[in-house]
C-alpha cells in the first residue's frame, strides 16, 4: 500500500455556472440578438452581455473566498456536471475544479473580461453587428473559463478549441474587408498546428498512463482516497471499474482510475511512479528512444507556442490586430494568448521532470522575448507595437514557467493582463479619439485632448517597463522575479545566465519601444490635421474630422479601474528581495511548490542576496536607460535624430531599420516556404488527381461499360432469342392453322365425314386384329 | 337369286353416297338441303331393311323409326328452307361460296 493521495476537493455546485452564464449570454445574443436589437435597441444586447459575465465574476469571487478558507493541502473546489468520456480505461468527466492556479486565472478572466465588455459598449457604439460582437465576446468568455476551470485535459481542450474559434471569429469580425478575413484565417490555421501538438501530447500521455502497460496496475477499492494500490491487470481494472460504476454511478468524486486524465490524478500517478516518468532516470518510459515525458512536454509546448504566439508560430498575433481593439485587449493580450502559459504551469508536474523540455521552453521564451521586442522598436502602428510587445511579454512568461518559476510566470501573466489590457484599451481610446487613425506618426500631443487616456497610458507604461516607481509597477516585480529565477536556475541544460541575459536585453528594448509609443502619441503637437476621417472604415462611428476628443465615459471609467488595479497586483508580488515571501507565491504554493522544490536553485545552497539585489538594480538601470533614450529621441517630436538616421545615405545604418521594420521578412519567408510550397503541392496533387486518379476511375468505368455491353449482347441474343423463338413458333403454327378455317360449310362437312370414315376404318382394322 | 339384306344396304349406301356428293359439291343451299333429304332417306332405307332382315326382325321399332325420320325430315326441310330464306335476306345470295362469314 503506497500513498498517492488525491487532493480532497470540496464540492461547490455553482462552479459550473461560471462558464455557463456567458455561454447563455452568447446563446441569447447569438440567436435572438438581431431581434432584440431591432425591438429594444442596443441597450438590451450589451446589458445581457455584461450582466451575465458579471454574475460569473461574483460567483468566482465567492468561490475564491471559500477556496482561501480551505486547508492548504485540500485547497480545491470541484463540481462534476456529468460523465463525459468513460471508454475502457479513459476517464474524463465534464467537470470543473478550482485550485489556487485556476482560481487566479478565473478572477483575471472574469474581471478583465467584464471590464472590457463595458468598454466595448463605447467602442462598438453604432456598429451594425453590435449584437454579434457581444455574442462572440460572451462565447469567448465561456470557452476561456472552460479552459481554465476544466479538471482534466479533455475539458481543457474543449476550451482550448473554443477560444481558438472565438479568436478567429473576432479577428475577422469586420469580414467585409479582405485583410481582416485573411488575418482570421491565418490565426486559425497557425493555431491548428499548435492544436495538433496538444492532441499528440494528450494521446502520448494516455499511452504512457495505460496503453503500453504490460505489467500490473494497482488499485484499491477506494481508488486514490486511501492510497490506491492493489494488484490488478488492465482487464481486471476495467472489470472493477465497471462494477464500481454500476454500484455508485459516475458521480462518485473521489474515485478515479490510475489512467484518468484528471490533472490531480495524473499528478498523483506521476509523482507516485517518478522512477518511470523522470526523464533522466534509467528506467524512464520511452517512446522511440526519447523519454516519454520529454515528448509529452514538447508537444504540449508546441500547442502553447501556437496559442501563445511564440517562435515559430507567433506570426498570427500581429495580424490579429485586424480585429476590434477590445478584442485585441481581451483575447490577444490579456487572456487567450496566456492560455499556453497557464497550460505549462498547470502541467508543472510533467515539465519539472524533463530538463530538455524546460530548457526548450525557457530558451524559446527568451528568444521570442528579445526577437519580438526588436520588431516592436520601429513599428508605427500603435496596435502593432502593442502586439509585438505582447508576444515579447509572453516570452517572459515562458521564461518563467520554463525555468521552473511557475508562480512568477503566472504572476507576470496576471500583471500583464492588467497593464496590457490597459495599454490596448488606451490605444483603442486613442484610435477612437483620432478618428480611426492607428499610425503614430499622425498622432502626437494627445495629452491635451485626452487627459484620462494619457494618464492611464502613462501608468501602464510605468508598469510594463519595470520603471523604479515600485508601488505602481506591477510588471517590475513579475519580470524581475522571472529574470532572477532564470539566473538562479541550475537544472537547465544551458547556464541560467544566458536566459537571463537575453531577457535583460529585451527589458531595455521594452522600455524603449513603450516610451517611444507614449512620446509619439501623447507629446508634441497634434500631427493628424483636422481633416483626417474615418470615412469608409468598417467601424465608422459617424463622427468625422475635427480635433481629437476624449472617449465616452464607459471607456475612460474602465481605463481608470484597470489603472487602479495595477497597485493591488503590484502588492501581490512585494518583494522577494526583502525575504518576504510574496503573497502570490504563497498562494500558488499548493500547486507548484512541490515541482519547484524538486529543481535545483543556486539560491537554495548559497547566500545570493547581493547578487539578486545587483541584478535588480541592473534591471532598473537598463530600463531607465531605455526610457531616457526614448525620451531623448521622441519627446515632443523635437529631436531630429530619428529622421536623420532614416534619411542617412549610409545603407549600413538603414539596413537594421529596414530589416526590423519589415519584421525580418518572416512573413515573406513563411509565405515562400510554407504557403507557396503548399500551393505547389496542391497543384501536383491536382495533376495527379486529374491524370492518374481520374484515369483509373475512367478505366474502371470503361471496363464496367465493356462488361455490361457483353452482358447486354448475351441478353439480347440468347435469352431474348429463346423467349421470342417460343413465341414465334406458336405464332407460326397459329398462322398455318388459321388457313383451315375457310368459312365454307362444305369443307367443314367434308372434314367431319372424312374423320368419321377414318374412325370407321380404324375401328374396322382394330376389329380385324 | 332372291333379294337379301346386302342389296338393300348397297342401295342405301349408294343413296347416301349420292346425297353426300350432292351436299359436298352443290353451291346452291337449296340443292344442299336436297342432298340432306337423300341422306335421311338412305338412313330410313337402312332402318327398314334391318327391320325385315335383321337380328330383331318383325319387331315394330324398325318400322316406326323411319316414319319418325320422315316426319323429322319434313320439319327439317321447313326449318332449313327458312334458314336459307333468312340467309338470302341477309346476303342476297344462297351461294355457299359467298356466305363464308364463319371464316377465321
Amino acid at each position: 500500500m503506497h500513498g498517492a493521495e488525491l487532493i480532497h476537493a470540496h464540492p461547490f455546485w455553482a462552479l459550473w455556472l461560471i462558464p455557463a452564464l456567458p455561454l447563455l449570454g452568447a446563446a441569447v445574443n447569438g440567436i435572438f440578438g438581431l431581434k432584440l436589437y431591432r425591438a429594444f435597441g442596443p441597450r438590451v444586447n450589451h446589458t445581457i452581455a455584461i450582466v451575465l459575465p458579471s454574475i460569473s465574476f461574483v460567483i468566482a469571487v465567492t468561490a475564491f473566498i471559500q477556496l482561501a478558507g480551505l486547508d492548504e493541502h485540500a485547497r480545491a473546489l470541484r463540481h462534476t456536471l456529468f460523465p463525459f468520456l468513460h471508454l475502457g480505461l479513459l476517464d474524463a468527466d465534464l467537470s470543473f475544479w478550482m485550485d489556487p492556479l485556476s482560481g487566479v486565472m478565473t478572477l483575471v478572466v472574469t474581471l478583465v473580461g467584464t471590464l472590457i465588455h463595458v468598454y466595448s459598449v463605447g467602442y462598438m457604439h453604432g456598429d451594425p453587428s453590435y449584437w454579434r460582437f457581444f455574442a462572440y465576446l460572451n462565447l469567448f468568455m465561456a470557452s476561456m473559463l472552460t479552459l481554465v476551470l476544466g479538471d482534466n485535459f479533455l475539458v481543457m481542450f474543449i476550451g482550448w478549441e473554443g477560444v481558438g474559434l472565438c479568436s478567429y471569429l473576432l479577428i475577422a469580425f469586420w469580414y467585409q474587408e479582405k485583410p481582416n478575413a485573411v488575418a482570421g484565417m491565418k490565426a486559425f490555421i497557425v493555431n491548428r498546428v499548435g492544436d495538433f501538438g496538444f492532441v499528440m501530447a494528450m494521446a502520448l500521455l494516455f499511452w504512457g498512463l495505460a496503453g503500453d502497460y504490460s505489467g500490473r496496475l494497482f488499485v484499491s477499492d477506494d481508488g486514490y482516497r486511501t492510497g490506491y494500490y492493489e494488484a490488478a491487470t488492465v482487464q481486471e481494472l476495467e472489470q472493477s471499474l465497471l462494477a464500481h460504476q454500476a454500484k455508485v454511478g459516475f458521480r462518485e468524486p473521489q474515485r478515479v482510475p490510475p489512467t484518468s486524465l484528471r490533472f490531480d490524478a495524473v499528478r498523483a500517478r506521476v509523482e507516485q511512479e517518478a522512477a518511470q516518468w523522470k526523464a533522466d532516470s534509467p528506467s524512464a518510459k520511452q517512446f522511440m528512444g526519447v523519454a516519454l515525458v520529454t515528448l509529452i512536454c514538447l508537444f504540449l509546448f508546441l500547442g502553447a507556442t501556437g496559442k501563445s504566439a511564440q517562435i515559430p508560430l507567433y506570426v498570427w498575433l500581429p495580424d490579429a490586430m485586424a480585429g476590434p481593439t477590445p478584442v485585441s485587449a481581451l483575447i490577444h493580450a490579456a487572456t487567450m494568448v496566456t492560455a499556453g502559459v497557464y497550460m505549462v504551469a498547470r502541467c508543472n508536474f510533467l515539465f519539472s521532470l524533463s530538463p530538455v523540455a524546460m530548457t526548450v521552453v525557457a530558451l524559446v521564451g527568451a528568444l521570442t522575448a528579445l526577437y519580438a521586442a526588436t520588431i516592436g522598436l520601429f513599428q508605427y502602428d500603435i496596435k502593432k507595437v502593442l502586439a509585438y510587445s505582447t508576444v515579447s511579454q509572453l516570452g517572459y512568461m515562458f521564461i518563467g514557467v520554463g525555468v521552473g518559476a511557475y508562480w512568477a510566470g503566472i504572476y507576470h501573466l496576471t500583471t500583464h493582463a492588467v497593464f496590457k489590457a490597459l495599454l490596448f484599451l488606451g490605444s483603442g481610446s486613442v484610435i477612437l479619439g483620432c478618428h480611426h487613425v492607428q499610425d503614430m506618426r499622425k498622432m502626437g500631443g494627445l495629452k491635451k485632448y485626452m487627459p484620462l487616456t494619457h494618464w492611464t497610458y502613462w501608468f501602464a507604461c510605468i508598469a510594463i517597463t519595470t520603471a523604479p516607481v515600485f508601488i505602481v509597477s506591477n510588471g517590475f516585480f513579475s519580470k524581475d522575479e522571472i529574470l532572477w529565477k532564470a539566473f538562479d536556475a541550475q537544472h537547465l541544460l544551458i547556464p541560467g545566465w544566458i536566459i537571463w541575459l537575453i531577457g535583460f536585453v529585451g527589458a531595455s528594448l521594452t522600455a524603449f519601444y513603450m516610451w517611444r509609443s507614449y512620446y509619439m502619441t501623447f507629446t508634441g503637437e497634434y500631427r493628424g490635421g483636422h481633416d483626417s476621417h474615418g470615412h469608409g472604415a468598417p467601424d465608422d462611428h459617424g463622427h468625422h474630422g475635427g480635433a481629437p476628443h476624449e472617449s465616452p465615459r464607459t471607456m475612460t471609467w474602465v481605463l481608470v479601474t484597470l489603472a487602479v488595479l495595477i497597485i493591488p497586483t503590484a502588492a501581490l508580488g512585494f518583494w522577494p528581495l526583502l525575504h518576504i515571501e510574496p503573497l502570490f507565491e504563497h498562494w500558488l504554493h499548493p500547486v507548484v511548490g512541490k515541482a519547484m522544490a524538486s529543481l535545483s536553485w543556486r539560491s537554495a545552497v548559497e547566500n545570493v542576496f547581493t547578487l539578486e539585489a545587483g541584478l535588480a538594480a541592473a534591471s532598473v538601470a537598463i530600463s531607465l536607460g531605455g526610457w531616457l533614450t526614448a525620451r531623448a529621441l521622441y519627446k515632443d517630436a523635437k529631436s531630429a535624430i530619428p529622421e536623420r538616421l532614416l534619411a542617412s545615405p549610409n545603407p549600413l545604418l538603414r539596413a537594421p531599420h529596414t530589416l526590423i521594420y519589415n519584421k525580418y521578412f518572416v512573413d515573406e519567408a513563411y509565405d515562400w516556404l510554407v504557403v507557396r510550397r503548399t500551393r505547389q503541392l496542391a497543384h501536383i496533387l491536382y495533376w495527379i488527381d486529374q491524370k492518374i486518379i481520374d484515369g483509373l476511375v475512367n478505366l474502371m468505368g470503361f471496363l464496367g461499360r465493356l462488361v455490361s455491353a457483353i452482358d447486354g449482347l448475351i441478353d439480347a441474343l440468347v435469352v431474348d432469342g429463346l423467349v421470342n423463338g417460343v413465341a414465334n413458333s406458336f405464332a407460326f403454327v397459329g398462322r398455318k392453322l388459321r388457313q383451315i378455317q375457310t368459312g365454307r360449310i362444305q369443307s367443314y362437312l367434308a372434314g367431319a365425314i372424312v374423320g368419321a370414315l377414318l374412325l370407321v376404318l380404324v375401328n374396322f382394322f382394330l376389329m380385324v386384329d | 337369286m332372291s333379294l337379301g339384306l346386302p342389296h338393300f344396304l348397297t342401295v342405301s349406301a349408294l343413296l347416301f353416297a349420292l346425297g353426300f356428293f350432292t351436299v359436298l359439291t352443290r353451291k346452291n343451299a337449296v340443292a344442299i338441303l336436297m342432298g340432306v333429304e337423300i341422306i335421311i332417306n338412305a338412313a330410313n332405307l337402312n332402318f327398314v331393311a334391318f327391320a325385315r332382315y335383321g337380328a330383331f326382325a318383325n319387331t315394330l321399332a324398325g318400322n316406326v323409326i323411319p316414319v319418325f325420320g320422315i316426319m323429322v325430315a319434313a320439319a327439317e326441310a321447313a326449318v332449313g328452307l327458312a334458314i336459307v330464306l333468312s340467309i338470302f335476306h341477309n346476303w342476297r345470295s344462297i351461294d355457299t361460296e359467298v356466305i363464308t362469314s364463319l371464316r377465321e
